[in-house]
């Protein structure tokens, strides 16, 4: 349990090591979290138009 | 070789081989950031001099490193649209830059945070931190272009030769710790010469380093599966890709 208490105080410097681990954190999980949602919008959004909508071209 | 390029810049081929593609490389993204952050924040020892704090290294550096690469393959694929109309090269340009932002955002931030506790301050005017503030803003720009006014591939343009511009920013960038007195340590791994840098830490940065790269492919396939339907929601291949998907 020590070790763990020691592993994040890192030395003093918890704020800095964990603030920026924790915006990085946040950052890159944005940058798939949002194109995952975006990628599942239009997939459903494009595959429930009715076959023959206008913007559709037949084959 | 030709062929096969051909054959991989159509938007269906890519758009299905992305898919099959994405959580093979978001599962080795996954396991190269629990190897890299565990070897950084557990297994590598405190620094002499700047105690726990350098840790910070191990995001602050290959986000560094990931806001230079993203650039120029921004650039890259960029002028290709520009030369060859090529759909795909403009998508990844355009689905490249969010990506590359948010690793200079992260350089400049986690440096901040660095440089707080090292330098006692979050800022200075010196010649790294001011080219790579820089980088941020070429890519809002390039970020700006992209969603302004309503042909894509106008905007595909307009950002392209904007990005292309900006390339003299990058060896600037590179080179701003050797031309200039900054404040800002110089490189730490070179390809010339042995780092300065002991293994114990060295690997553990290579791995983020690694994993970035996979993170940002991850990323991209994503982006640009979601740009494509987007763009080409009036094609035909749109309605078999998606058969499939249900």
């Amino acid at each position: 349990m020590d070790n763990l208490a020691e592993f994040f105080h890192m030395g003093g410097y918890a704020f800095y090591v964990w603030g920026s681990y924790g915006l990085a954190a946040v950052m890159l999980s944005y940058n798939i979290i949002g194109p995952l949602w975006r990628l599942r919008g239009l997939q459903r959004r494009l595959s429930l138009r009715p076959a023959n909508s206008p913007g559709v071209s037949k084959p | 070789m030709w062929y096969w390029l051909h054959r991989f810049s159509s938007p269906a081929y890519f758009y299905r081989f992305a898919g099959k593609a994405t959580p093979w490389l978001a599962a080795i993204t996954g396991l190269l950031l629990l190897a890299g952050l565990y070897g950084g924040l557990v297994l590598a020892p405190a620094d002499y001099q700047q105690g726990d704090s350098y840790r910070i290294i191990f995001i602050h550096v290959p986000s560094a490193w990931m806001s230079l690469f993203i650039y120029v393959v921004m650039a890259a694929a960029g002028g290709i649209g520009l030369i060859w109309h090529i759909k795909l090269a403009e998508v990844v340009a355009a689905c490249s830059a969010p990506i590359g932002a948010s690793f200079t955002f992260i350089a400049l931030a986690t440096g901040s945070l660095w440089g707080k506790p090292m330098w006692g301050t979050w800022w200075v005017w010196d010649a790294r931190l001011t080219s790579e503030l820089i980088l941020l803003f070429l890519y809002f720009g390039v970020i700006a272009l992209q969603s302004a006014g309503e042909d894509k591939r106008t905007a595909s343009r307009a950002s392209a030769i904007l990005a292309l511009v900006g390339m003299i920013n990058i060896p600037i960038i590179h080179f701003s710790v050797e031309w200039w007195n900054t404040l800002h340590q110089g490189a730490t791994v070179s390809k010339m010469g042995a780092p300065s840098i002991h293994t114990s830490m060295l690997v553990p940065l290579l791995i983020m380093a690694l994993a970035c790269k996979f993170y940002y492919a991850t990323s991209l396939l994503m982006r640009a599966r979601a740009e494509l339907l987007e763009r080409e929601h009036n094609s035909n291949w749109i309605r078999d890709a998606l058969k499939n998907h249900g």
